[in-house]
């Protein structure tokens, strides 16, 4: 899905790799911001969020043209998984899953590009390194997997209390015996933070993976340096195995998706149960 | 691949999105989808309704048929036996016409016959009378022997 150019970024293989797995940064330390990341995935919630919004200003009862009914079906679909899911009040339910499969279908898309060509254009503003995935950097997947955590909580809370809840946290599973207190609060801590951790590091190790592939097809192609034997073959195989591997990529992209929108539903379902 | 601040910038992101779909997307849409979906199913209601009526009214157009054809058949009925009795009733009055004026005719021929025999026996009689007087070569008074000439006469008759 790309054409190397190495001269640019160096000469070697790795060189060209390690350029394309480093983020634009600003700052230190831990307080260091990736302008890539943050920037693309704040474009890619606003590209959604004014689509939607565009679809939903549009939507009546009549009959809906075929923007608006693209969109209907895609919350149609996104309000059926969480009905399966989710039983009670759904709406926040349903603006939660929308908005994680949504934005995360529209970040892992980006891993289709020319894997070159944010790069070069990112280059063309000054800017020394671009990637484009946001879903492939542990940042961007760990937060959302948070933010899951704390409606996990907040859910938790609201359908038992403050007390409820932390008496389930010392009590459940093995009962309330203050000798398996202790237990009990660990197991219930490597549950609770079981989730997020699984959710955020299935989709990075994906979308990472992924890309990375991308990259090794990719350098396939980075040997073209004249019209030999070997060159023409190795840009033959980047051709056949980049479209192969983008077109089995669009299944990753659209799945790692929806098991990012089903999950946080069964979590939050699981929250609201009662031990 | 390190955590660093990026993911505060990131959960603030996804916390909008989350936000703004909560607010402005999922509401309206739903809203849509389910006022959508009562309207096709009043439709359906309503279609199903009119398809009742009209099977109904199917069914009373038939039996109104039904019934128009039922009367037409006895109209032709009654009409055919009716027009079977007048012609029944009008021959047997024209043959009843038909002897009483053949017994009429006849008994006028027996009354004609009568009088014509009468009227011939009183001139035989009155040949006879005025033959004998010639044959007596003198008047016969008729008063005298109007006896006698009404037994001949008679006779004449009967003969």
């Amino acid at each position: 899905m790309a054409t190397a150019h190495g001269a640019e970024h160096g000469t070697t293989p790795t060189d060209y790799i390690v350029h394309h797995l480093t983020h634009l940064k600003v700052g230190e330390g831990f307080w260091t911001w990736h302008v890539d990341t943050l920037l693309m995935s704040a474009l890619l919630a606003i590209l959604v969020g004014w689509v939607f919004r565009a679809a939903a200003r549009r939507a009546s009862a009549g009959v809906p043209g075929k923007f608006v009914g693209f969109i209907e079906w895609v919350y149609e679909f996104v309000d059926g998984q969480v009905a399966d899911i989710y039983h009670g009040d759904r709406r926040f339910m349903v603006a939660l899953a929308l908005s994680l499969f949504t934005w995360i279908i529209a970040m892992n898309t980006m891993d289709l590009l020319p894997l070159d060509l944010p790069g070069g254009i990112a280059a063309l503003f000054g800017a020394q390194y671009w990637r484009v995935l946001p879903t492939a950097d542990l940042n961007g997947t760990i937060a959302m997997a948070l933010v899951v955590l704390l409606l996990i909580i907040v859910a938790a809370i609201r359908a038992k209390g403050v007390g409820g809840y932390l008496h389930e946290w010392v009590s459940a599973p093995f009962g309330n015996n203050p000798l398996l207190w202790i237990p009990n609060i660990v197991l219930n801590a490597v549950e609770l933070l079981s989730k997020p951790v699984s959710l955020g590091m299935r989709l990075f190790g994906n979308m990472f993976a992924g890309e990375l592939l991308f990259m090794l097809i990719a350098l396939l192609g980075f040997i073209v340096v004249g019209a030999t034997f070997g060159s023409a073959a190795g840009f033959l195989g980047q051709v056949v195995m980049g479209t192969a591997w983008a077109i089995f990529h669009i299944l990753i992209v659209v799945l790692q998706a929806y098991i990012f929108m089903v999950l946080p539903i069964v979590y939050i379902s699981m929250a609201e149960e009662h031990h | 691949m390190n955590v660093n601040a990026t993911f505060i910038g990131q959960m603030v992101v996804f916390a909008i999105l989350l936000w703004f779909f909560w607010k402005f997307v999922v509401p309206p849409i739903a809203q849509a989808v389910t006022d959508r979906q009562k309207k096709i199913a009043e439709g359906l209601a309503a279609a199903e309704r009119g398809q009742k009526d009209l099977d109904e009214a199917k069914s009373r157009a038939d039996a109104v048929v039904r019934e128009a054809r039922e009367r037409a058949n006895q109209i032709l009925d009654q009409a055919s036996r009716r027009s079977n009795e007048m012609i029944d009733s009008a021959k047997q009055s024209a043959s009843a016409e038909g002897d009483r004026v053949l017994a009429s005719a006849r008994a006028e021929a027996a009354n004609e016959t009568s009088r014509a025999r009468d009227s011939l026996r009183r001139e035989v009689g009155a040949l006879a009378v005025a033959g004998a007087s010639r044959l007596l070569e003198r008047e016969i008074d008729a008063k005298a022997h109007a006896q006698l000439l009404d037994k001949l006469a008679e006779e004449i008759a009967r003969g």
